[in-house]
């Protein structure tokens, strides 16, 4: 008998219907994949299993574990199951944990609740299962609070919390999404040897199938609150016999058509934006009166080219330094040593309104695009808020005339201009963003994980869109990532960041193929491959 | 945390110091002089200069304005024209009063809103809810002074539980005292607690749907043991912050009260001595309830601190 199995499972959330009659098991020792897009219904699943759903949600069905059904038992016997039987990590570790306990708190509470240790052997436990999971009590004592942690620490310290009293079902809601893809690869392989150890039965929810392909037993793949897909992960990813499970597969492996390739075209003219040993210097914190811990370098003596109209990325995990320098090629921070030259003309010392012309031929791409947009405007005045950097007051007909062709070739009808961020899908707002970035002409544009936060399919058509206009207007790039999947994608040279240096860089493919330095050859190794996952599997079964 | 502490108090003595010569300026150009009110429309230019040169209101302003600051250093508040009493005997004798209503007050709006807080957050959207927070919006509209009134008719007219007004003076004894204090506190902390209550409120439904939160709730925790062990400490910083604002307010802002009950408190030192030009007595009570409110100020922050780690080492 499986360990978890979801009947008919219908979930009405006032009018809307989540979940239209899904069917779902897990069974002890297997990692089940729930795959899907935003709004496919995969955390309202997880969140029915927990019974923790929002309130006014009307569920119908069954949902089976170790032969009850969780649908009818009561609210207490429920708290008895929760972080007992049934144990959950989310997406979110950065806010998962409560900022004014200590990890040893929260681990220890859920082993002092359901077993009413006494406090010292609940601390016992506690320094067991954080040694576990990788946080040894030695160099992270239970007293440390969950801000004195990395996103990834923090998000071993909500496994802990999840299996610590050893459940037998784990369900992992996006665990990784967050984290950079080496850390991704690290909290991936620690859950899959949890279950492999305890004989877990483990729910991991993922909405990208190249995540899932290396780990999962096998996947489920959900949309729109249907199972469009399930079966054994080799058999569903190599036959892809479902039409959808085709899509999010080709999706996720999407490498956009790239017709001219602008890099290497404009030679003579010299290179658009040229960084010179640039370094940006953090003071150490404060430590009393006099003492001071050691500067910190976020960058670190920088230098490289960009060519008008090339693609660069600029790859590296979270913390290497890449989004200030960023920051600083955009004017935004201040290098303390270094500089900058765009266009000829240097620009790390202007002054804000000689930096006007500059800004012009500079846009940029943030990752959120709903965080960068004031919600109380409309999509006309979002996209042509660039334009008084132009040195001259455009006239209405003109300005009219600009959004429009922006609009067009982001692919957003016309129409579309007076409505607000919010009535705008994430990939929509994505395209705006754009829009505003292309709209005064500019020949540099600046993407700060700019489709990170975006679903497999949408990504596909942003990273598209992205080489089209590189296509078009011969505008240059500088991608941050730590997705090589984009950077494979869309660019023409790639740098590897690390500790605020760049270790190394060339042409993208090559780079990819064979990294030289350490630290691209842990990004290379650690990022999913839809092909590469493939072909381990079918090398494994034979 | 030393050298945060350190810079707040460094930062407060600055802003006593800014305080005292605001303080001083505005009380020179009030219109009104101390010594033609003293001694009457009547008064002889001769008399009216001695009384000056006896009072030292004829040296320049710099001279007199060190010589005040130089007294509040040493503790020395200088004398009430209109009492020729010493200010600190005043004033100390109107904290005696001032303080422990205050105190009383601030302490019972605390035990009635967050309790009511707790309540109504963790039943949002009931009628409990909608209800008590109807209860809490009266008593943020009701007027202090109507609401002393009706009390005073209940229960010291109607009841005679309580004395209707006045003060006996701690030397009456303790209860005596306490006794004439309650319908003021009452009716001074009903209303801040109603504020206090839906602050607490609406900073507990905020966090009521943070990530930890569930987090919490998925360690198979009930729903009260997450209000209680994680949410209600994550949302003391906006109850900190309208605690300490409240405190300043009922130290110095209960004329109203006062004057209902008769009580010979600050307020109504302070008023007195305003509308008798005694200069002096206003710029000793101010100086006090800056000092005060700067001090809370401190505290409050402090607090901060003590709730929330992120807070602490940073400067």
């Amino acid at each position: 008998m499986s360990l978890l199995e979801i009947k008919g499972l219908k979930l009405r959330i006032g009018a809307f219907e989540a979940l239209k009659g899904i069917n779902l098991s897990v069974k002890s020792g297997e990692i089940r994949a729930l795959v899907g897009e935003s709004g496919s219904g995969k955390s309202m699943t997880a969140l029915s299993i927990m019974q923790l759903l929002p309130g006014g949600a009307k569920t119908q069905g069954q949902i089976l574990f170790d032969g009850v059904d969780l649908l009818t038992t009561s609210e207490a016997d429920m708290c008895r199951s929760r972080g007992n039987d049934i144990g959950m990590v989310f997406q979110e570790p950065m806010t998962a944990l409560n900022p004014v306990k200590t990890i040893g708190e929260q681990v220890a509470e859920g082993i002092r609740l359901h077993t009413g240790a006494s406090r010292a052997a609940a601390e016992e436990q506690t320094r067991a299962i954080l040694d576990r999971v990788g946080l040894p009590t030695a160099q992270f004592p239970l007293s440390r609070y969950p801000h004195e942690l990395s996103g990834g620490q923090r998000q071993r310290v909500v496994i802990a919390i999840a299996c610590a009293l050893k459940p037998r079902l784990l369900i992992a809601d996006e665990p990784t999404t967050a984290l950079d893809v080496v850390l991704q690869a690290q909290i991936l392989d620690l859950l899959q040897s949890l279950v492999h150890e305890e004989r877990m039965g483990l729910l991991l929810i993922s909405h990208d199938l190249a995540v899932v392909a290396d780990v999962a037993h096998s996947i489920t793949v959900l949309r729109h609150g249907e199972v469009m897909d399930n079966g054994e992960t080799t058999q569903i990813l190599t036959e892809q016999t479902h039409p959808y499970t085709r899509q999010l597969a080709q999706a996720s492996m999407h490498v956009p058509e790239r017709t001219s390739h602008h890099s290497g075209q404009a030679t003579t003219n010299g290179p658009l934006l040229a960084i010179r040993s640039l370094s940006r210097t953090y003071p150490g914190r404060r430590k009393g009166f006099f003492g001071r811990d050691g500067d910190f370098k976020a960058v670190d003596d920088v230098s490289f080219d960009i060519k008008p109209g090339q693609s660069t990325a600029l790859v590296g995990r979270s913390g290497c330094g890449k989004s200030t320098l960023a920051r600083m090629v955009l004017a935004l921070e201040k290098p303390t040593g270094g500089q900058i030259h765009f266009a000829g003309r240097r620009i790390d010392k202007l002054s804000q309104e000689d930096l006007r012309p500059v800004r012009r031929n500079m846009q940029v791409v943030f990752q959120d695009p709903y965080g960068s947009f004031n919600p109380r405007h409309k999509a006309d005045r979002l996209i042509s808020e660039p334009l008084f950097l132009l040195d001259r007051d455009i006239p209405e007909a003109e300005r009219r005339d600009r959004v429009h062709r922006a609009l067009e070739r982001v692919g957003i009808p016309r129409t579309d201009k007076d409505k607000y961020p919010h009535e705008f899908s994430g990939g929509q707002r994505q395209r705006l963003a754009i829009a505003r970035a292309i709209i005064t002409e500019p020949k540099l544009i600046v993407a700060d994980e700019p489709v990170s936060a975006l679903d497999v399919s949408i990504r596909a058509q942003i990273l598209d869109l992205f080489a089209d206009l590189n296509d078009r207007l011969g505008v240059a790039y500088l991608f941050i990532t730590h997705d090589l999947a984009v950077a494979r994608a869309i660019t023409d040279t790639v740098m590897v960041m690390s500790d605020g240096k760049i270790m190394e860089r060339g042409k993208t493919e090559e780079i990819l193929r064979h990294p030289q330095s350490e630290a691209g050859r842990a990004l290379v190794s650690a990022s999913p491959d839809l092909h590469k996952a493939l072909a381990r599997r079918i090398g494994e079964q034979g | 945390m030393l050298n945060y502490v350190s810079k707040r108090v460094l930062i407060g003595i600055l802003t006593l110091l800014a305080a005292s010569i605001v303080v001083f300026i505005v009380l020179e150009i009030v219109p009104g002089d101390p010594v033609r009110l003293m001694l009457g429309i009547n008064a002889t230019e001769d008399a009216v200069q001695a009384l000056q040169q006896q009072m030292g209101l004829d040296q320049p302003l710099l001279t007199r304005y060190f010589s005040w600051i130089g007294g509040l250093l040493t503790g020395d508040f200088g004398k009430s024209y209109t009492y020729s009493v010493p200010v600190l005997n005043l004033i100390t004798e109107r904290i005696a009063v001032s303080l422990p209503l205050a105190l009383i007050s601030l302490f019972l709006s605390t035990i009635i809103a967050i309790p009511v807080g707790l309540f109504s957050a963790s039943r949002r959207g009931t009628l409990a809810d909608s209800g008590t927070m109807g209860i809490a919006q009266i008593g943020v509209a009701i007027p202090n002074f109507w609401f002393a009134l009706l009390l005073v008719y209940v229960f010291a007219v109607s009841l005679r539980l309580v004395p209707a007004g006045g003060f006996p003076g701690w030397n009456a004894g303790l209860w005596a005292g306490f006794k004439s204090l309650i319908l003021p506190s009452i009716a001074l902390g009903l209303p801040q607690a109603a504020i206090l209550a839906r602050v607490t409120r609406s900073a507990l439904l905020d966090v009521l749907g943070e990530d930890y939160i569930r987090t919490a709730r998925a360690k198979g925790l009930t729903r009260r043991k997450v209000l209680y062990r994680h949410a209600l400490r994550n949302a003391l910083i906006p109850i900190l912050t309208i605690l300490g604002l409240q405190f300043a307010f009922l130290l110095a802002g209960t004329i109203i009260i006062e004057n209902v009950f008769y009580l010979p408190g600050l307020g109504r030192l302070v008023f007195q001595a305003i509308t008798q030009r005694d200069l002096i007595v206003v710029e000793g009570v101010v100086m006090l309830l800056v000092a005060t409110v700067i001090l809370v100020n401190l505290l409050v922050d402090l607090s901060y601190a003590l709730v929330d780690p992120r807070l602490r080492g940073r400067s």
